[in-house]
């Protein structure tokens, strides 16, 4: 790689051809500031926060879509670009709602930050203000466009990571606003709720709906049993929320958090994951020996589901008619556990804490509702957690490892690996390799299909037959891989696809991590590598080991794809509108 | 408003159509596209921004920015007397906002919107180059100059019955 030569500030570095200003002033050890810069996703130069100067050039230049030359002078501190910064600062903040003591993000706000650290004291133009209305129609997001900053990150994550656009930039000048086309409500629009917009947003104009208060009032009813179980996902990102570096596990301050927040029942959803495994994996198999609709896609994602109903409702024959493991989970404990446990149905109140906006909406679909109620009745985001526990003034970091409460609270490795892209398919494949060879899988972890990589495809010999699987993540690949198997150029057995980039893991319910952090990290590595090491820890690591999933089955269910299990754990989709 | 029902424009679609495949695939394709549509059918109704987003594969929001942005293009249907009243700046300075208020007032629309009963489009124009006649208005081709407000209701009665 060609190597070039930038002074910055009098600090000389040496810095690959190609390098932004932003980039190399960071090898020198300085931090620009920026507000509409997130990296690898929005480029654009628009908000001026990172303006530098150049030796020679006429202007001041932007720092992150700037490519630096050999020998170029770099100034990033002079008054010049300290008072342009501020300036273009204080005209943000003139057209900005400034409500932050009662914002979301307050103390976790890039513009705060920005303000703090540029020493903007007051706000010298105060100008006219345009008063939008707050979008609350969807169930999982919530859009305030006065408080929107016409960064347009959430924008390109959505058009370009997403291939959605389901906002986009309207008007121009003043008027200028991110929304959905035509004065559209979110729910009026092709949306798919995956919240990918939030933790791309810099501010608080986009949020998830709040459920906190429902959850509290199920917890202080006394006649109500209230069930909480958490996605795999949480465990590996709930830390970051109490100051802990990205990747951290805390299953066990997790646990005894929800606990103390005087939660009934602490259940795993990795236990419904491992119940996903077998109801799926018999499902695969039944459409493989019995001529049914392949490739087979799976079905825990809700922002994927809702993406394919909207843009490829010709491949709803494909998708697994498993429901998602929290729905599974729901539908499980108020039948067989009320039963067990001569528990009123009606009473139980089942939440779930994921790392998703988008089962927020999955939650409320009619079809999902098994005993005649909702199976799940409330679903949290990793932050809405942090959110109660914080005002619960639990000290997070000072609790002891708990552990869930059986039966559903038992799990397998495979079961936690569902909050990585790639993990349904590993799990899937450990079980159906086991159950087809009757084999023991020596190899359990299956490499092959981890990673960040967008599209993978892995070739499994099942002995009578090689299974072709593909995995995807991010309904952007999602739509080249449907794409390449629409025109026939590729042939899968089953895939695996996931709403969000990365998977679970960095969902668009996770904790926000700023652009300066995202700069130098990459997430879903980090907190995939915690789910790993999670699966690894496992004593048990196959789902159709588990040895309460078999107590289930022998008691209540039957067997897999059983007339119960389809009753209980089986659901249908529905076509929606592109446009 | 009733609802826009691509379907039944089988010519002006065939035609759109035509010069979707003219620009598809070339560099820049939308503004032809929009412009062309906007000629077609005089506005650029919702299903003919989806009809042109499905065509080139792009979300429907990148076509909806587009014709925001630019004042050529307008996403709502126009009345049959489009009404533009000069706020160029002798216009202005001639008191050319007294008869905008004027015509709000009578039509009860604001500038951009149209009547309900499709007759008039009001808008604000920039300057109209008939500086010398400040304040100046046009009704379609019609140009009336040296306007104070209370012309506004005659001349708008002229429009109304036709």
């Amino acid at each position: 790689m060609d190597m070039i030569k930038v002074t910055i500030d009098g600090i000389q570095v040496e810095v690959p051809k190609g390098t932004t200003a932003l980039e190399a002033a960071r090898v020198a050890g300085i931090n620009i500031p920026t507000l509409c810069y997130l990296k690898g996703i929005n480029e654009i130069g628009a908000c001026r926060m990172c303006l530098i100067e150049v030796k020679g050039a006429r202007n001041l230049q932007a720092a992150c879509v700037y490519p630096v030359e050999d020998g170029m002078v770099i100034y990033t501190n002079t008054p010049k670009v300290k008072s342009a910064r501020k300036a273009n600062l204080e005209l943000i903040l003139s057209n900005h709602d400034r409500s932050c003591l009662t914002c979301v993000r307050n103390q976790k706000c890039e513009l705060q930050e920005l303000s703090a650290q540029l020493g903007v004291t007051d706000i010298p133009y105060e100008g006219q203000r345009i008063n939008y209305t707050i979008d609350e129609s969807s169930p999982s997001i919530v859009r305030d466009p006065n408080k929107c900053i016409l960064c347009r990150r959430c924008v390109s994550v959505c058009r370009n990571v997403q291939g959605i656009g389901a906002i986009g930039v309207v008007e121009r000048g003043f008027k200028t606003v991110v929304e959905p086309v035509f004065d559209r409500k979110l729910d009026e629009v092709n949306c798919i709720y995956c919240g990918q917009c939030i933790t791309a947003c810099p501010v608080g104009a986009l949020r998830e709906k709040s459920d906190v208060e429902r959850v509290w009032d199920a917890i202080n009813d006394p006649d109500l049993h209230v069930v909480v179980q958490t996605a795999p996902a949480v465990r590996v990102a709930l830390g970051e929320e109490f100051g802990m570096p990205i990747g951290t596990r805390v299953t066990g301050k997790m646990v005894a958090a929800l606990r103390r927040l005087g939660f009934d029942k602490v259940f795993d959803t990795d236990f419904a994951a491992d119940l996903t495994i077998m109801e799926e994996g018999t499902e695969l198999l039944d459409r493989l020996n019995n001529g049914g609709t392949l490739p087979m896609i799976t079905s825990c994602s809700p922002g994927w589901i809702k993406y394919c109903e909207h843009n490829y409702p010709e491949f709803i024959d494909n998708l697994s008619t498993c429901k998602s493991p929290h729905e599974m989970m729901g539908a499980v404990i108020k039948s067989y556990y009320a039963e067990k446990n001569n528990i009123d149905p009606a009473s139980i109140y089942v939440v779930s804490i994921m790392p998703c906006t988008s089962k927020k909406f999955e939650a409320k679909r009619p079809e999902l509702a098994a005993a005649g109620r909702p199976d799940v009745d409330a679903v949290l985001t990793t932050r809405e957690l942090a959110g109660m526990i914080k005002a619960a003034g639990i000290d997070f970091n000072k609790l002891p490892d708990e552990a869930f409460d059986p039966v559903f609270g038992d799990s397998t490795g495979a079961g936690v690996i569902f909050g990585a892209t790639g993990g349904v398919m590993e799990a899937a494949l450990r079980t159906v390799y086991e159950i087809v060879t009757g084999k023991a899988l020596e190899a359990v972890d299956i490499k092959a299909v981890r990673g960040i990589e967008g599209i993978k495809e892995f070739e499994v010999d099942l002995g009578s037959i090689t299974i072709r699987t593909a995995v995807a993540h991010g309904t952007g690949n999602a739509k080249k891989l449907l794409e390449l198997v629409k025109r026939g150029v590729k042939e899968y057995h089953f895939i695996e696809i996931m709403g969000c980039p990365g998977g679970c893991v960095t969902g668009g319910g996770q904790p926000i991590v700023p652009a300066k952090e995202r700069m130098d990290k990459d997430i879903k590595s980090l907190r995939a590598a915690a789910i790993y090491d999670e699966d690894k820890n496992m004593p048990v690591r196959k789902s159709h080991e588990n040895p309460s999933v078999k107590r289930l089955y022998e008691e209540f269910l039957g067997s897999p794809n059983s007339h119960l299990a389809h009753k209980l754990l089986h659901t249908h989709y529905t076509p929606r509108s592109k446009y | 408003m009733s609802r826009f029902i691509l379907a039944e424009h089988e010519e002006k679609l065939a035609e759109l159509n035509r010069i979707i495949d003219e620009y598809k695939g070339k560099e820049g394709p939308l503004m032809p596209i929009l412009t062309k549509a906007q000629e077609l059918f005089g506005y650029l109704p919702y299903e003919v921004q989806a009809h042109i987003a499905e065509a080139l594969d792009i979300p429907v929001s990148d076509i909806y920015g587009v014709a925001t942005f630019y004042s050529q293009f307008s996403v709502k249907p126009k009345g049959k007397y489009k009404i533009g009243v000069c706020m160029g700046t002798a216009c202005y300075v001639k008191g050319s906002q007294l008869i905008l208020n004027e015509l709000i007032k009578e039509l009860g629309v604001q500038p951009g919107d149209t009547t309900e009963d499709g007759r008039f489009t009001l808008e604000a124009t920039r300057c109209l180059g008939a500086c010398g006649l400040a304040p100046v208005m046009m009704i379609n081709e019609d140009v009336y100059g040296r306007l104070k407000p209370e012309d506004v209701k005659g001349i708008l009665d002229k429009y109304r019955d036709k």
